[in-house]
């Protein structure tokens, strides 16, 4: 018998990724990506996703800035490392080079953001005034499916640089890339249950997420229909859940973000401190 | 204890001159409602009518509205920012020159006691005029994007507890980006709003600028859904707030929301219990308790417990209760007979649920809404009046042993606008502070506010700031905002 020449692949199976764990879907179901199947999140995975971001809050929000941006940095450096991986996944070498830049980015404003963002206020009292933004807590984020990979990293890393922990609906046409770059965060030292990334249908499980009570805040980016982006914002509305609508028009995933997309997702604590001796 | 008797020293009247009727300030000047509409503002101290004021429908929101796009259009929206600046100091220092009146019309009209508009709501509306005057000309330097633009016509519902302080807060930000405004003022407390329209006009503001539309639910509702309203500004009740946050779902409307709270005001045991029960009084009796940022739970440490009520209570009974004009008047009136209802109702449910209420020997009179100042003791996290906004002079007393307990029971909340920390220890000032999830931790003080000092919630006490170089971002439409 002639010995075999050609070696045959190991082929990755494209699950969610909950609480630094990929688990299959609960639900058993997969749906069809570019003949892969890839794990189609329910409402069971939400909660359990929702439960993971809620419990990874609380040492993520009080980790030190100047850790965060580390551990930010780090993801910069494991997604620089599996470049052409993504490259593979048709996600553009600009892209990719620019996903690895605004990782960079991102982790260097994790210790200056509440410095620019935060006030010491001259009240007319014997006071120390001080404003300090602070984390909203669990945010929810369908990711945009214009740029699987650059887009996603535009929306998850401001929310996580400040001390949030999110889940993210990967965008449903383009998931790969998304699952992928999960892995690069299960390597990256960034906490379990920090980022939360599922994959499937905005239509089923946007609606669980929206009305979620521990969900502090909804990112719409990569929900295209404005009916079920209105439907959504009224389901958040019930519980006062901090929304980002859709932009109005396309973005230009490549231009600078500004910082809108850390401050929406800051709350601001103002403390009056006596003063006195 | 010796009781010292006072002779009533109540403020003159005189200094205002109410109108039998008011119209609605559309475009500069006062009119009639399309539909004839109108209502009776009522004094809640003594129920007297002290006059009918238009009642703005549909069609006089629309009025409005139009009238605010014109002026944004035509003059306000690309008037130099100096300019703007100038217009708001000028309003600021009528405010303070009329302060006298302003102080006795918002007393008769909300019921609250003179001593509070005189030396609180007043100065602070002139002096939020004055801070938000400073910024119109600076806003390339506020920090939000160099070349910051107003976002165009503000439409703003606010609530009828600080009826002027409130305007301030909505109005002032709002012209000093830009913008243009629609406010429809609480609808039992119109009058100082009416009051502020001819202020305008005395300040020569362009007309259409500022307008003000009185009215009930459906005039609020007529202003947030109004299709060419670019802002939404809303302060009241967290239902409320639901339905509006829901009401804009699709549109490109920004909104803040500043809602209900049940702010825990946390007394540790090394904390000066003199100072401190000062600061539980006026952290729920402050105008009657009709605040959002109230603080209506307190948590006592279990070992200071018996001497912090004993000493609350004593203080509790040299409250004095009655004429809101009367100088020496601690509280005043409740301000309207359907808070008043609400109060009873869930005063009866604490009651009713086990816990116990107390009272001071107090006189109330017969005319008008009051309701003695209440603490019930025996509370638990479960019973309601600990759940709920009561927006009245009751405090749910509980207690706590450790300051992560004390923090726990904080936080046991949906809402999360305030709260307050008695202790002398800086360091657990703030580090406590750290943990609470509360938009303004008041440490060895409670219910402060000043123009520079940013003020909103967290969590379902609703979203956006008010106050400070951060009440600028609403009003601004930089790249920040997608």
């Amino acid at each position: 018998m002639p010995e075999q020449t050609t070696r045959l692949a190991v082929r990755k199976t494209y699950k969610l990724f909950i609480g630094g764990r990929f688990p299959r879907s609960e639900s058993g179901r997969t749906y069809l990506v570019h003949d892969t199947n890839v794990a189609l999140a329910s409402r069971k995975d939400i909660r359990d996703a929702v439960v993971a971001a809620r419990a990874a809050a609380p040492a993520w929000s009080g980790a030190t800035a100047y850790h965060r941006g580390q551990i930010l940095y780090r993801a910069a450096e494991m997604l620089e490392g599996r470049r052409d991986e993504f490259i593979a996944l048709e996600c553009g070498a600009d892209d990719v080079d620019a996903a690895v830049d605004r990782w960079v980015w991102y982790a260097g404003w994790s210790d200056k953001v509440a410095q620019v963002y935060g006030n010491a206020n001259p009240v007319a009292g014997p006071y120390f005034n001080l404003t300090a933004p602070e984390p909203t807590g669990v945010v929810g984020v369908v990711a945009p499916d214009d740029s699987p990979l650059l887009g996603l990293v535009s929306v998850v890393a401001p929310a996580i640089v400040t001390g949030n922990t999110v889940v993210v609906l990967a965008a449903e046409n383009a998931p790969l890339p998304a699952v992928t770059l999960a892995e690069v965060l299960a390597t990256s030292d960034v906490p379990g249950g920090v980022v939360n990334i599922l994959t499937g249908r905005v239509t089923e499980t946007g609606g669980w997420l929206a009305s979620h009570a521990d969900v502090n805040a909804l990112d719409l980016t990569g929900v295209t229909d404005p009916a079920l982006a209105a439907a959504l914002e009224q389901t958040a509305a019930q519980t006062l859940t901090r929304v980002r609508r859709p932009p109005g028009l396309p973005v230009d995933w490549h231009a600078d973000p500004g910082v809108g997309r850390m401050t929406w997702l800051l709350e601001t604590k103002t403390v009056w401190h006596p003063k006195g001796v | 204890m010796p009781t010292f008797e006072y002779a009533p020293a109540p403020e003159s009247r005189a200094v205002v001159d109410i109108r039998p009727w008011y119209g609605l300030f559309i475009d500069g000047g006062f009119v009639e409602s399309a539909e004839g509409d109108a209502f009776k503002s009522v004094n809640p101290a003594s129920e007297e009518v002290l006059a009918e004021v238009a009642e703005a429908g549909a069609a006089d929101v629309d009025a409005a509205v139009r009238a605010a796009r014109s002026a944004y259009q035509t003059v306000w929206g690309r008037m130099p920012g100096r300019e703007r600046a100038k217009y708001l100091f000028r309003i600021a220092r009528i405010i303070a020159e009329r302060s006298r009146e302003l102080a006795v019309l918002e007393s008769l009209d909300n019921g609250k006691p003179i001593r509070e508009s005189r030396d609180v709501d007043i100065p602070q509306v002139a002096a939020h005029f004055f801070y938000y005057a400073g910024w119109a000309d600076k806003l390339g330097y506020a920090g939000f994007g160099g070349d910051p633009r107003p976002v165009g016509v503000a439409g703003q519902v606010i609530p009828w507890n600080f009826p002027l302080l409130m305007l301030a807060w909505k109005i002032a930000p709002a012209l000093a980006c830009g913008n243009t405004v629609v406010l429809k003022p609480g609808e039992t407390t119109p009058l100082s709003a009416l009051r502020f329209a001819e202020i305008c006009q005395q300040a020569d503001l362009p007309a259409g600028v500022v307008n003000i539309v009185p009215g009930a639910g459906a005039t609020g509702a007529a202003v947030v859904n109004h299709a060419d309203v670019d802002k939404v500004a809303f302060t009241g009740s967290t239902e409320v707030g639901r339905q509006i946050a829901a009401s804009v779902a699709g549109t490109r409307k920004r909104v803040t929301l500043e809602l209900g709270g049940k702010a825990a005001n946390i007394v540790f045991d090394d904390a000066p219990i003199d100072q401190a029960v000062e600061g539980i009084v006026n952290g729920i009796f402050f105008n009657q308790g009709h605040v959002c940022c109230a603080g209506s739970r307190l948590l006592v440490q279990e070992s200071v417990y018996d001497e912090v009520l004993a000493s609350l209570k004593r203080r509790m009974a040299t409250l004095r209760v009655g004429d809101p004009l009367d100088k020496n008047t601690d509280i005043g009136a409740i301000n309207s007979s359907a808070q008043l209802e609400r109060i009873r109702t869930l005063s009866d449910i604490g009651a009713a649920e086990g816990a116990e209420p107390w009272s001071p020997p107090c006189e109330l009179p017969e005319r008008g809404y009051w309701f003695a100042p209440t603490i019930f003791t025996g509370v638990t996290q479960a019973h309601r009046i600990a759940r709920e906004e009561i927006f009245g002079p009751v405090l749910s007393v509980l207690t706590f042993r450790t300051p992560a307990e004390a923090v726990e029971k904080a936080n046991n909340t949906p809402y999360g606008l305030s709260a307050g920390i008695w202790t002398e220890k800086g360091s657990r000032i703030l580090s406590v502070a750290d943990k609470l999830r509360a938009g303004v931790v008041w440490a060895n003080t409670f219910n402060k506010f000043d123009p520079t000092s940013p003020f909103g919630g967290y969590k379902e006490s609703g979203y956006g700031r008010e106050g400070g170089r951060h009440g600028l971002e609403a009003y601004l439409s930089g790249a920040d905002h997608a």
